[in-house]
């Protein structure tokens, strides 16, 4: 008697894990399914990107998938790059869970051309495809030298500056955007001098800029010298470009005119929506999270103006990953989103700027978004900016060198009291070891 | 193991009444010699096959990702290309120890693991001490320690995150209200070790507290009676009736806590925001874990991060033997 009913005991927990284990497997198997074909016969299109790239935002998938009823869109965005790059990587070696269409960062795309382009599709010859339509510096930053190109341009990041106008009015400062670009037009210290000017009226808890290295990264953006040279050495400690952005970090740091705030984190969202600084470098993605980010209170109050050297902060491509399941109607999809007419659609919603001039003309920010930024002429000044950014070179490895001068550099001379010769030392101790040197 | 084998053969039903004649038979009828021979590879293969799940899954999972990264760690291998690996033999180990931000590392694991593990687990002991009296509501008690535990890591560290801000965290506006200075957490060297430990020793100090407390409750309790018949106090109970009874328990839980600190990683990570691999601006919380990640998926450095992981190994073995030590002195002192 008390065998069987031990025996039926451990019947009833056999049968219970073994409906435990085939409910998960049948989790597993509807999870896969999902990822290729839904039960009704519909193609899933993965889409990797990090941040908001605005194309969910600005309808497009909805869009896509109405004119294309056998597709599905699903978005799978990590906040970061420096989270989403690495798994990236490593979905293409192992061509295993890769996205269909896949985001790459500028910084990240020389690295993607020059050792991974044999895993991506050659979108050069795609159906619909009009290399004219891009920004032809756009176009070759994506492109092997033996003319395969691994991504088609979305956005292109024309750097100009925004400001909160309630803030400058406090302070005793001039609040006309034409009058702002003139008194700083040229030169960066004369936008520091500014900051001197704001510092010493701040309304109470604000400060000039919400930190550093924004102030480095806007600076470098114009930089006609980056981090390598033509042929691809790091020339990061002689170049002129890397030490004006430096310089002007340090002048920001030391002149305690900064929130010290380190750009992304959850504390700098909050230094939008309680007005914590007056300036940020303003690239042409950053004007969506501004909204985002500040909410409706900072409607109006934010202004636009052109910063003292015009340059490029970042920007992304669509690449087609050769591993993945739907390469045919993800590079349909790669392609049709980064149509002139799409990519307007995206500026209008987000004002990521598109790396496709021949939109320009008809670009219109949405009126929302134009009271948000107190009507600035958004359109002409990131067109402008974008016609002047000099052509820049990127290496392998920029994407880690910058975050090493931001990140260990300024930030310990902004956040640790280091002194700059200490804090760059510490960045370029750094450098040496993301090179393996 | 053939004895047995020919024990069970002629035990076998329908074969019972020839047992004498097994061996003569076997070789005149060829199918009850396929049975047999049958029969013995059941007896033989089925225990075999039963526990092959785990080492089928203990070689992919376990052995053999051992065995590549020791094979990775001798080698460049560069996460943008797996196909591609030269050999450098100890390279990559002389250069980590050679690295200042290795031995940082090492350091920030070995002092975060102190200062999260000694107050846990100090705290979980008394704790389980408390919730072992008889106490309304305890199920309710019990189930409140656990909570901290059932959440996400990623969850608790940005809470945390927000509470050690430098500007309006809350840790800053309390310690200000009573007239210091608001501190940099997240910048200054032991500010920020501390404020990983504390959500290490959130997370974890219920968790524990209830293995004690299940240990406690095992403890016999004619030894606290005759204990306060002697005249003990409650105090007195707790360090010669309780502590020594959980002795085994608190070496298990040291050991399981020792390895968790010396895998830290997701606390931290969290803990530094963007770039949070790096551990701060001057790697001062920078974990062997961080180090690692950083080394091998910021960087792409494998092979070295692969080298990071084999003396993360090193490190966790040499632990444990002084564990051991440990457990045989206290096993002698008894």
């Amino acid at each position: 008697m008390r065998t069987s009913s031990r025996r039926s005991g451990r019947l009833v927990a056999f049968a219970a894990v073994t409906a435990l284990a085939t409910s998960l497997l049948a989790g597993c198997s509807s999870d896969d399914d999902s990822g290729s074909e839904g039960g009704d016969g519909k193609v899933t299109l993965n889409v990797g990107t990090f941040g908001v790239l605005g194309l969910k935002q600005a309808g497009l998938y909805a869009e896509y998938e109405k004119s294309h009823p056998n597709i599905k869109i699903k978005e799978n965005v990590i906040e970061r790059n420096d989270a989403y790059y690495p798994k990236l990587l490593t979905q293409l070696q192992s061509g295993a869970g890769v996205n269909d269409v896949a985001a790459i960062e500028v910084s990240n795309i020389t690295e993607v051309v020059q050792t991974q382009a044999a895993k991506f599709e050659d979108l050069s010859k795609a159906k619909g495809v009009d290399k004219s339509t891009y920004l032809d510096w756009k176009w070759k930053q994506a492109t092997t030298d033996d003319g395969k190109t691994v991504g088609l341009g979305v956005d292109i990041g024309p750097t100009a500056l925004c400001y909160r106008k309630d803030l400058f009015k406090k302070a005793g400062l001039p609040t006309d955007r034409e009058e702002l670009a003139k008194e700083w037009a040229g030169d960066w210290d004369k936008y520091v001098d500014v900051g001197k000017k704001y510092m010493k009226k701040a309304p109470d808890g604000t400060k000039f800029v919400d930190s550093a290295s924004s102030v480095y990264n806007a600076v470098f953006a114009g930089a006609k010298e980056r981090y390598y040279d033509k042929g691809g050495k790091e020339i990061y400690e002689d170049s002129q470009g890397r030490k004006d952005a430096w310089d002007a970090a340090m002048k920001v740091a030391q002149g305690d005119m900064s929130s010290k705030l380190k750009q992304f984190d959850p504390t700098w969202d909050q230094g939008f929506a309680n007005a914590k600084f007056a300036t940020v470098a303003c690239p042409a993605w950053m004007a969506g999270y501004i909204q985002e980010k500040t909410g409706p209170e900072g409607k109006g109050q934010w202004d636009m103006a052109k910063a003292p050297t015009d340059g490029n902060w970042g920007g992304t491509f669509l690449g087609v990953p050769s591993a993945g399941k739907h390469k045919k109607e993800a590079t349909e999809l790669a392609v049709w989103l980064t149509q002139p007419e799409q990519l307007a659609k995206v500026f209008a919603k987000q004002a990521s700027f598109p790396s496709t001039p021949s939109a320009y003309d008809t670009l219109k920010p949405s009126p929302a978004t134009k009271a948000y930024f107190n009507d600035a002429p958004i359109t002409e000044i990131y067109a402008d900016i974008a016609k002047n950014t000099p052509s820049a070179i990127y290496g392998l490895k920029d994407a880690q060198i910058g975050q090493s001068i931001t990140d260990i550099g300024v930030l310990q001379v902004e956040q640790q009291g280091k002194s700059p010769a200490e804090g760059w030392e510490a960045a370029q101790k750094e450098i040496k070891d993301v090179l393996g040197q | 193991m053939s004895e047995t084998a020919e024990y069970a053969e002629t035990a076998s039903p329908g074969e019972g009444d020839a047992a004498p004649a097994a061996s003569g038979r076997r070789k005149a009828s060829p199918t009850s010699s396929w049975r047999s021979r049958l029969y013995r590879w059941d007896i033989k293969a089925s225990p075999y096959v039963f526990v092959a799940p785990f080492f089928l899954f203990f070689g992919a999972f376990g052995l053999f990702p051992l065995l590549y990264t020791g094979w990775a760690s001798l080698h460049r291998l560069e996460l943008t290309n797996l196909d591609d690996s030269t050999w450098l033999g100890l390279e990559n180990y002389t250069n980590l120890l050679q690295s200042d931000y290795f031995w940082n590392a090492l350091g920030n694991t070995f002092t975060i693991g102190i200062i999260s593990t000694v107050p846990q687990l100090a705290v979980a002991l008394g704790i389980a001490h408390l919730l072992n009296y008889k106490l309304r509501g305890s199920t309710l008690w019990r189930v409140a320690m656990l909570a901290p535990y059932a959440t996400s890591v990623a969850s608790a560290s940005l809470v945390f995150t927000l509470l050690f801000a430098w500007d309006g965290g809350m840790v800053n506006w309390i310690i200000g209200s009573v007239g210091i200075d608001p501190v940099n957490w997240r910048e200054s060297s032991w500010g920020s070790q501390f404020a990983v430990s504390s959500i290490v020793i959130w997370r974890w100090t219920g968790y524990n507290a209830l293995i004690y407390l299940a240990a406690m409750q095992a403890v016999p309790h004619d030894l606290y009676e005759s204990a306060s018949l002697d005249g003990a106090s409650r105090w007195q109970q707790f360090r010669h009736v309780t502590i020594p009874m959980l002795r085994p328990t608190i070496l298990f839980t040291v050991v399981v806590s020792t390895i968790g600190a010396t895998q830290l990683f997701g606390e931290p990570l969290l803990f530094g925001g963007t770039s949070g691999s790096k551990g701060g601006a001057d790697h001062q919380f920078q974990t062997l874990g961080l180090y690692l990640y950083d080394q091998g998926w910021i960087n792409g450095h494998l092979g070295r991060a692969s080298a990071v992981a084999w003396l993360m190994l090193v490190v966790l073995l040499l632990i444990a033997a002084v564990n051991l030590l440990i457990a045989r002195r206290l096993r002698k002192a008894q």
